[in-house]
């Protein structure tokens, strides 16, 4: 009980801090705010003082037949109106301005930061959950910091000024009439408070009913393929109709509720017209402020039930809040040194000394690597599904940092230079190919934007791309990813390796995985690789033979441990785990007659292409 | 090229999703042919509606007795210090209170309840048509704009049925209500009062329509937010490879500081309209003031009239206001009816026959009799196939991208119909039998990985969701992906993450493989279901499924010439037809594309020492 009471009390703590923090990002636009705040407090005392005017021409002008005095406070109530009006579209203005651009500040910050978290981050993040953090919940801080503090200000001061004016005028009905008030304020905020969960967990249903969609749809074929239809649609229907007994608890809740909040307010006007009548019948009051008086409750009435209607909002924002601060807090664990030095152009020599590293800290991914690449040597990986070749070579680009050992380029440590000169001088083509949507050129000339039209074209030719490039209805200005035109997956890693070739790096680290591309397009492939490898220090997945037998350098990894090291030739000879490999993986087995005696013939055609 | 389906809808991501159900909230705000259908949902619940309506009418009545008996009450009691009057007067008002909150309540609710429930059904109806749809209208519609079909626009129509009707009926009530009590009081004051009406209603109509373009303008806006963020997550690691950080970054800032001066420009407007509202009120309320005052002091009018006429004027403003927000509600509605209801109007391609009969159990025996397909409108992608599989046959499907294999499998599983020729299983034409009972005994591991978020175990067991434990485990095994499962923190409890970012591509594949094995299919079908696995877990896993395919009919596709080497016989798919057939050898000795496709893959390879 203690503990969950402790516990209560922070996550407290814990919302009132987001809220506060939230306010912080108020600061840069104090101008706007500052003028918003005057501007209220200028409608509130409008708000106010007009039913006096209007108690002035009922007592005065009708009352006592002044038709000057009628006409005067006419005149003066519409132009006070018309006052207000400016007053109010100013505050909702300029709090407009504020809330807005605190969205658009922390969605700067959030995109600021998100760029520079590491690969660890991203490999964990879901692009859902970010966007949807980006996108509703910085909305509903915007909120908070806009309407909702406008509301609060706005509330509060209309409360205290109409109380103080009621009591000014007949302390006794004031009372009377004010009473049902703290009723209103407490039912209000119990209302609210009942809601809250309940909206919360609409909410989350709703998300499970779009996910348990989402997967259906993009499933559909598996969904098929398998029969499951009706299953899926009676999962689909039993978190329909869990979603609906929600809603129904919650249009039950907003159904005895509002009328009653309603019926709550008005109470206090028969008050006034009861008690007060009976006040103008004794003539301890005039009719004239008994008109005022209930014009004044029924101003009261509406910021009183807004006011009960923000405490959930306001809840809301500080979950939310919490939710976009803890990606602004997270630290990247890949970070800039602060004395991080300008690498100069560099040779290229790469050496590992007793790299580990562990995902999150916990999941061993490498033990122990050390080896050596000399400038313009072709290092190849081989190794199973998840022996750690992937991770060596993003250490490389430090996407991720080693957990112990340090990795040196041309003899500095990777970590004391500056990750953008150390970035630009490695290119990457993987195997699953990312394309931005827009045209062709800008996807090519990606790591160098001001790359021009005749560099961009041999980047092109040199990776095997120009001719279906040609072949496009806009050719270089054709656009493609989403909106755009479909490529291939062979198109796509042309264009990858254009895009590589154009940005003239140092290190190269490559796939030469092209399983999912036809033999023609492989072979394309393979002499655009080829070409890109040339006089730089490479680093090679290795799935091909030709491959193997060109490196200068073969990394044989097994569960995360660099278990051999030398040249096709040494180690078919020293390493017993490679010529295992070699022999069960690599050689195909031996098909009829034929193939060997035309294989043996296009070797030599192979050769000469190269 | 490729007409690979998984690629048609995973390529196309958010930016297009949003943007496409963006951009065209621009229905017209009335159509009756879609509102005339849509009220037809509410059929099942039109007692809840007429009790509503009713309920409504009185609290509407009731609402506008309020201001009247006050009205009594200043004229009649206290101007003549008629207490036990006043006593009177403030029960009545008490009870008349009561009734308004119990009406309303009870109809409130009654009109939620309809509302969520006719939501509720909407999408459960849609989820069902959903699954009834055959892959052709899968592969040409993005998921995104699917999803939002279900999801939003369906609580759109929601709104308009239950909020939007209903508002319309009561504020034109209201509204009418209060003229006539107005003009019975005094007609002269009411119709004095009434100038303010054409102003309102200009005002109301010219911020309608520029609203209506500011705001459409803003959805576009935060769209490209949407989508500029989706892209920059999902290329970030290309961008932080390429170091371009800084350029994504400025770009982002554009887009978002277009969004945010599209809504500032929007939002004021709206904060410009209100108090233009409030304004005009304010002058009617002068209106009465003056005119009535006058009319007071000439002893035409009594106090008690002005009063009442002051609190009808407040009530007169309000609904004119909520009207001009139904109509914006109005608008959208139409749109997302229609969008609804075109997706309700979308016919499945692949429908059971009338008289479609079971499926025997399947000995295997495959035919394809001069089958010719092409997708909806496109050009043929197969053109007189014939192809016969016999039973326990392992058949290869190779040849280039694009050149038809995977409709192959995709026809036999009836995923798609021919368009021309027919596909039999053992004689029956798939067409007369029904798909459940054909498809529970076909196994397809797809091209493109797909599992499901939830366990690992879930995922192998989506097919056969009875099975036990040691059965997932078995096929598990024999998929070879039992050791990298047993490795996960939460072995077979393991989530599979959203994208199954979790796991790789290669252990993916082995899942898929584990999946359709364990449904225990008598034909099964494997495309390309190897691809991203390394040769050694490849051979290890053909090795076992050769003991599994022992009695059972299995297509094969695959650019791996290890992978059909095996085959009891291997057809070469080229544009469309298949162009040579037979064996390893055969097909060797024959010298064609087959030879060519093989050196070209082998050359390397075969040299080896």
């Amino acid at each position: 009980m203690v503990d969950e009471a402790s516990a209560a009390r922070l996550r407290e703590s814990a919302s009132t801090r987001s809220l506060l923090r939230s306010l912080t990002y108020l600061r840069p636009y104090r101008r706007q705010v500052v003028g918003a705040c005057l501007a209220l407090v200028a409608t509130n005392v409008i708000a106010i003082l007009a039913p006096q005017f209007i108690r002035w021409i009922v007592d005065r002008g009708i009352g006592q037949k002044d038709q000057h005095l009628l006409g005067l406070s006419v005149l003066s109530l519409i132009m006070v109106a018309f006052l207000k009006g400016v007053l109010t579209f100013a505050h909702g203005h300029w709090m407009e301005v504020a809330s807005q651009s605190v969205a658009y500040d922390l969605r700067n910050a959030l995109h600021r930061q998100l760029s520079t978290l590491s690969f660890s981050y991203h490999d964990r993040a879901e692009t859902g959950e970010i966007l949807s953090r980006a996108i509703e919940d910085v909305d509903r801080i915007r909120f908070v910091t806009g309407r909702a503090f406008l509301r609060l200000i706005d509330g509060g001061l209309l409360v205290l000024g109409t109380t103080a004016v009621l009591i000014w005028m007949n302390p006794s009905l004031a009372l009377l009439s004010l009473c049902v008030v703290p009723l209103l304020g407490w039912r209000a905020l119990y209302f609210g408070r009942r809601l809250r969960p309940l909206s919360l967990a609409i909410q989350a249903q709703l998300a499970v009913l779009t996910t348990r969609l989402e997967q259906n749809l993009r499933g559909a074929r598996i969904v098929k393929a398998f029969a499951q239809e009706m299953r899926e649609a009676e999962r689909f229907e039993r978190e329909n109709e869990c979603w609906f007994a929600l809603s129904e608890r919650s249009v039950r809740l907003n159904a005895v509720n509002g009328p009653l909040l309603d019926w709550i307010a008005s109470m206090g006007a028969v008050f006034v017209i009861v008690f007060g009548g009976y006040l103008v019948i004794h003539d301890r009051l005039t009719l004239g402020e008994l008109v005022a008086f209930s014009t004044y409750l029924s101003q009261l009435i509406q910021p009183v039930r807004r006011l009960g209607m923000i405490v959930p909002a306001l809840a809301l924002a500080s979950a939310s809040g919490q939710r976009v601060f803890e990606i602004l807090d997270t630290v990247s664990d890949v970070s800039e040194a602060p004395d991080a030095r300008h690498l100069p152009r560099i040779e290229g020599q790469v050496r590992f000394e007793h790299v580990s590293f562990a995902y999150f800290g916990r999941m061993r991914v490498l033990e122990d690597v050390s080896f050596e690449a000399r400038p313009g040597q072709v290092v190849a990986l081989l190794g199973a599904t998840g022996s750690g070749k992937s991770t060596v070579i993003n250490l490389i680009p430090r996407f991720y940092d080693p957990t112990a050992g340090r990795i040196l380029i041309d003899g500095q440590d990777i970590r004391g230079v500056s990750l953008s000169t150390l970035r630009d001088q490695i290119g990457i083509v993987l195997q699953e190919t990312v394309l931005f949507a827009s045209t062709v050129r800008e996807n090519i000339a990606f790591g160098r934007p001001g790359a021009s039209q005749q560099e961009i074209e041999a980047a092109a030719v040199a990776a095997q791309a120009a001719e279906f490039i040609r072949e496009m209805p806009d050719g270089y200005d054709t656009r493609v990813g989403e909106r755009g035109v479909t490529l291939s997956g062979g198109q796509r890693q042309r264009l990858a390796i254009a895009r590589a070739l154009l940005k003239d790096p140092r290190i190269l680290i490559l796939d030469d995985a092209t399983s999912s591309v036809d033999s023609d397009t492989e072979h394309l492939i393979q002499i655009a690789l080829q070409r890109l490898m040339q006089g730089r220090t490479s680093f090679v997945i290795a799935q091909r033979l030709s491959t193997l037998r060109t490196a200068d350098c073969i990394l044989l990894l097994e569960r995360g441990r660099l278990v051999a090291c030398g040249t096709h030739n040494e180690l078919i000879r020293t390493s017993g785990s490679y010529a295992e490999l070699y022999t069960r993986q690599l050689r195909p087995e031996v098909p009829g007659p034929g193939v060997s005696g035309r294989a043996a013939g296009t070797t030599g055609e192979d050769g000469q292409e190269e | 090229m490729s007409f690979s389906i998984g690629g048609a809808s995973g390529g196309l991501g958010p930016r297009q999703a949003i943007e496409s159900f963006g951009e065209s909230v621009d229905g017209r705000p009335f159509d009756p042919r879609i509102v005339s259908r849509l009220m037809g949902y509410l059929v099942p619940y039109r007692l809840h509606m007429a009790a509503s309506v009713a309920l409504m009418l009185l609290s509407a009545a009731l609402t506008l007795m309020a201001p009247y008996i006050i009205k009594v009450a200043i004229d009649e009691n206290i101007a003549t210090g008629d207490t036990t009057g006043l006593l009177r007067s403030g029960a009545l008002l008490t009870v008349v209170l009561v009734l308004v909150c119990a009406c309303s309540a009870v109809q409130h609710y009654l009109l939620s309840w309809v509302g969520q429930r006719v939501l509720a059904d909407l999408r459960s109806l849609l989820v069902h048509h959903l699954q009834e749809l055959s892959l052709g209208y899968h592969d040409t519609h993005i998921v995104g704009v699917t999803l939002s079909r279900v999801i939003h626009d369906v609580s759109v129509i929601n709104e308009l049925l239950s909020q939007g009707l209903v508002t319309l009926l009561g504020d034109s009530a209201m509204l009418i209500g209060t003229i006539a009590v107005m003009l019975s009081m005094s007609p002269r004051l009411a119709l004095l009062t009434f100038c303010v009406l054409p102003l309102m209603a200009l005002a109301t109509l010219v911020f309608a329509r520029r609203a209506q373009v500011a705001f459409r303008y803003t959805r576009v806006r935060i769209a490209a937010v949407v989508g500029d963020l989706a892209e920059n997550l999902s290329g970030m690691r290309v961008i932080q490879a390429f170091a371009q950080e800084n350029a994504s970054r400025e770009r982002f800032e554009e887009v978002n500081r277009e969004n945010r001066d599209a809504l500032i420009g929007a939002l004021s407007l709206s904060y410009a309209f209100l108090p233009a509202v409030e304004l005009l009120g304010m002058a009617a309320t002068c209106v009465v003031l003056w005119f009535g005052g006058q009319a007071v002091l000439r002893g035409e009018l009594t106090l008690g009239v002005v009063v009442a006429f002051l609190a009808y004027v407040s009530r007169f403003f309000d609904p004119i206001r909520e009207l001009s927000q139904v109509y914006a509600t109005m608008q959208a509605a139409m749109a997302g009816g229609e969008r609804v209801l075109h997706l309700l109007d979308w016919k499945p391609d692949v429908v059971d026959a009338a008289d479609a009969e079971q499926m025997p159990a399947i000995e295997g025996r495959i035919e394809l009799r001069n089958v010719s397909f092409a997708y909806r409108d496109g050009p043929p992608v197969l053109q007189g196939v014939d192809l016969i599989i016999d039973p326990g046959q392992t058949v290869a499907l190779v040849g280039p991208t694009g050149a038809g294999k995977t409709t192959i499998a995709n026809l036999i599983a009836r995923l798609y119909e021919p368009t021309d020729g027919a596909v039999l299983i053992d004689g029956h034409d798939v067409r007369s039998v029904t798909q459940r009972s054909l498809r529970r005994q076909i196994g397809l591991v797809p091209q493109e990985p797909f599992l499901f978020t939830g366990t690992v175990a879930d995922n192998v067991r989506f097919g056969h969701p009875d099975a036990s434990d040691e059965e997932v485990v078995a096929a598990t095994r024999l998929a070879n992906a039992h050791d990298f499962v047993s490795a996960l923190p939460q072995g077979y409890n393991t989530r599979v993450l959203e994208g199954s970012a979790n796991l790789s591509l290669g252990q993916r594949q082995l899942l898929c493989i584990a999946r359709a094995v364990l449904a225990d299919p008598r034909v099964l079908i494997l495309d390309e279901a190897t691809s991203s696995v390394d040769t050694v877990t490849e051979s290890l896993i053909q090795a076992a499924l050769r003991n599994l395919l022992h009695d059972r009919t299995a297509v094969v596709i695959a650019h791996r010439l290890s992978t059909v080497l095996h085959a009891d016989q291997i057809c070469v798919v080229h544009q469309g037809r298949i162009v040579e057939r037979g064996r390893h050898e055969e097909l060797m000795a024959l010298g064609g594309l087959y030879r060519q496709l093989c050196s070209q893959q082998l050359l390397e390879s075969e040299s080896a020492p």
